[in-house]
C-alpha cells in the first residue's frame, strides 16, 4: 500500500474514533438540567432531557477502548502491522504446519509401503475411503460402483488395468479414453451390423441372422479390431474396453451400442496428482485396489 | 451540548448521518480501488473467451451464485477440499464478481478441470444420475437451448470499457464462436475454466 493510502486510512480511522468519543462525552451533560422536561408533549407523554444511563455510557467507552486496542494489536492502521504480528496468511500457514506435524508421519509411513500392502492396512483403507468420498465419488459413486459413463471400480473389470501400478497411474495422471465416431466411415448399415456382431461376442445378441453377423464381423475386423482386438477382448494399454465380457460402460442395449459406435465416446479421468497430492493418491489408489482385490 | 439543533433541523441531521456512515466505506472500500493486489490480474489470467462468457451469463441467469460460492478462504478445511485459497487478482476481469456468500452446494472457485466435461453434462441435465443424494435442481433445457451469439460481441465491448482486455479480433469472432453451441456447452466451458490459473502443487 502506498503511504498516501496508508495515511488516508490512519487519519480517517483516528478522526472517526475521536469524533465518536467527543460525541459521547459531549452528551454527558444536559442543557436543561436533570429532572426538567423539554416541554415536548405527545399523547400525554412528556420528554426528559437526561444523559445516557451510566451502564450504557460505560459500554460505549468499552467499545472505544476495545477499538483502540484492536487496531494496536491487529493490522488495520494502514501499513502498520500491529503489535501482535498477526496475518491471515500466517494463521493459515500455522494451521497447515500443525496438520503436517500431526498427519505427515502417517502419510510418510504409508508412502514407504507398496500400494498392495497399504490396501491391507485398515487405517489406510479408511483414510483412502474418505479421500475417495470427497473427490472421486462424484463420478464413481459413493460405493465406487460407477454409473453410466463412469466405470465401476469394484467389479474387477478394468479399462486400463487393475494392478496397483495401473490404478495409481490412472488416479495420478488421469486417462483420456477416445472412441472415434465411426458413423460416417462405416455407414448406418455398418453400424447396425457391427452392433449385432459386438453384442454377439458376449452372447447378448439373439435376433441377428448369420448374414448380418458375418457382415458385422467383416466391418469389425477392418475397423475395430486394431484397438479392441480380433477376439474383442480389448487392450488395456489403449484403454480399449473388453467387448466380450458383461461390463458395459455406456450400456449394452442395441441403441446404446449403436450410438457409441456411430458418434464415439470420450471418457476423461482427470489427473489428481496436483489436486490432492502424491500422498493421497497413494492412499486412495490402495483403497480402490482393496475394493476388487478380494 | 444542545442536541435540539440536529433534532429539529432534518437537513443538518441528514448531513451528519452521511458523514457518520461514510467513514467505513472511505476506510475499508475506497483504498481497494487503488491497490495492485486488487486491480492487477494474477500472472496468466485470461479473460473468458466468447463461449465461456456466455456460460458465465447463464450461470448468472440460473442463479447458481445463490447456492455456490466462488471464494475459497485461507483455512485448511477449505483448501484441503477445494484447492489453493482464492486471491483478489483472479477476479479482476469479473464484472460483477460471483464470490457469493452461501454454500448450499460446494464452492466452485476451482472446479475447472476437476471433473470431465461428460460429468458436467450428465450432472447439469440431472444431478441425481451421478450424485444420488444431490439436491441441486436439474437443468435439462440447457442442452436444448441454442446460443445465437446476438449479444456476445456487445457484451465483450461493454466489458472492454470497464477494463477487460478483449482484442478487436476477439470481439469480431465472438458471434461465430458461440453460434449453434448449446447453453450446456457454454456453461461447461465456463466451469472448466474456473480457477485454473492457480493450481495447487503439493
Amino acid at each position: 500500500m502506498t503511504s498516501f493510502w496508508s495515511w488516508w486510512i490512519i487519519l480517517l480511522t483516528t478522526t472517526n474514533v475521536v469524533l465518536v468519543t467527543w460525541l459521547l462525552f459531549a452528551n454527558r451533560t444536559t442543557t436543561l438540567g436533570g429532572g426538567q422536561t423539554t416541554g415536548h408533549i405527545y399523547d400525554g407523554i412528556e420528554e426528559y432531557d437526561n444523559p445516557l444511563p451510566g451502564w450504557w455510557f460505560q459500554m460505549f467507552v468499552v467499545t472505544i477502548v476495545f477499538a483502540v486496542g484492536y487496531v494496536a494489536y491487529y493490522p488495520g492502521m494502514g501499513n502498520f502491522k500491529g503489535f501482535g504480528g498477526w496475518t491471515s496468511l500466517g494463521e493459515y500457514q500455522e494451521e497447515m504446519a500443525e496438520a503436517e506435524t500431526k498427519y505427515g508421519p502417517i502419510y510418510a509411513k504409508f508412502n514407504t509401503m507398496s500400494v498392495e500392502d497399504v490396501a491391507k492396512d485398515e487405517q489406510a483403507v479408511q483414510m483412502g475411503q474418505r479421500i475417495f468420498s470427497n473427490n472421486c465419488s462424484l463420478c464413481h459413486g459413493s460405493d465406487a460402483r460407477g454409473s453410466f459413463g463412469f466405470p465401476n471400480l469394484t467389479d474387477g473389470s478394468w479399462l486400463y488395468g487393475g494392478t496397483a501400478d495401473a490404478i495409481k497411474t490412472s488416479v495420478s495422471e488421469g486417462r483420456k479414453g477416445q472412441m472415434p465416431a465411426w458413423g460416417a466411415v462405416i455407414g448406418e448399415q455398418g453400424v447396425t451390423d457391427v452392433t449385432a456382431y459386438v453384442r454377439s461376442l458376449s452372447g447378448l445378441e439373439t435376433d441377428a441372422d448369420a448374414n448380418q453377423l458375418a457382415s458385422g464381423k467383416k466391418v469389425y475386423d477392418a475397423t475395430c479390431s486394431a484397438c479392441h482386438g480380433t477376439d474383442g477382448t480389448g487392450n488395456q494399454a489403449l484403454g480399449a474396453p473388453n467387448l466380450a465380457d458383461n461390463s458395459w460402460l455406456y450400456g449394452s442395449s442395441p441403441a446404446r451400442v449403436a450410438y457409441t459406435i456411430r458418434t464415439g465416446r470420450n471418457g476423461v479421468m482427470p489427473a489428481w496428482k496436483d489436486i490432492i497430492g502424491e500422498d493421497r493418491v497413494h492412499l486412495v489408489s490402495a483403497y480402490i485396489y482393496s475394493l476388487s482385490d478380494k | 451540548m444542545n442536541h435540539d439543533i440536529v433534532e429539529k433541523n432534518i437537513g443538518l441531521m441528514i448531513v451528519g448521518i452521511v458523514i457518520a456512515i461514510s467513514f467505513g466505506g472511505l476506510v475499508e472500500i475506497v483504498p481497494l480501488f487503488f491497490q495492485d493486489e486488487t486491480t492487477q490480474p494474477v500472472a496468466g489470467l485470461k479473460p473468458n473467451n466468447a463461449l465461456q462468457l456466455e456460460g458465465r451469463d447463464i450461470y448468472i441467469r440460473e442463479g447458481c451464485v445463490g447456492c455456490h460460492s466462488q471464494m475459497i478462504r485461507p483455512f485448511r478445511a477449505e483448501t484441503e477440499r477445494y484447492g489453493h485459497y482464492s486471491v483478489a487478482g483472479e477476479s479482476v476481469y469479473d464484472h460483477p464478481f460471483l464470490w457469493g456468500s452461501k454454500r448450499t452446494g460446494p464452492d466452485l472457485a476451482r472446479v475447472g478441470q476437476r471433473y470431465s466435461d461428460d460429468w458436467h453434462r450428465v450432472h447439469l441435465i440431472n444431478p441425481r444420475d451421478v450424485v444420488p443424494a444431490s439436491i441441486m435442481p436439474a437443468y435439462p433445457f440447457l442442452a436444448e437451448n441454442k446460443l445465437t451469439g446476438k449479444y456476445t460481441a456487445a457484451k465483450m465491448k461493454a466489458l472492454r470499457i470497464v477494463g477487460v482486455p478483449y482484442t478487436d479480433e476477439d470481439i469480431a469472432g465472438a458471434a461465430d464462436a458461440v453460434r449453434g453451441k448449446t447453453e450446456l456447452d457454454a456453461i461447461v466451458a465456463y466451469l472448466q475454466n474456473l480457477g485454473t490459473v492457480i493450481t495447487q502443487k503439493r
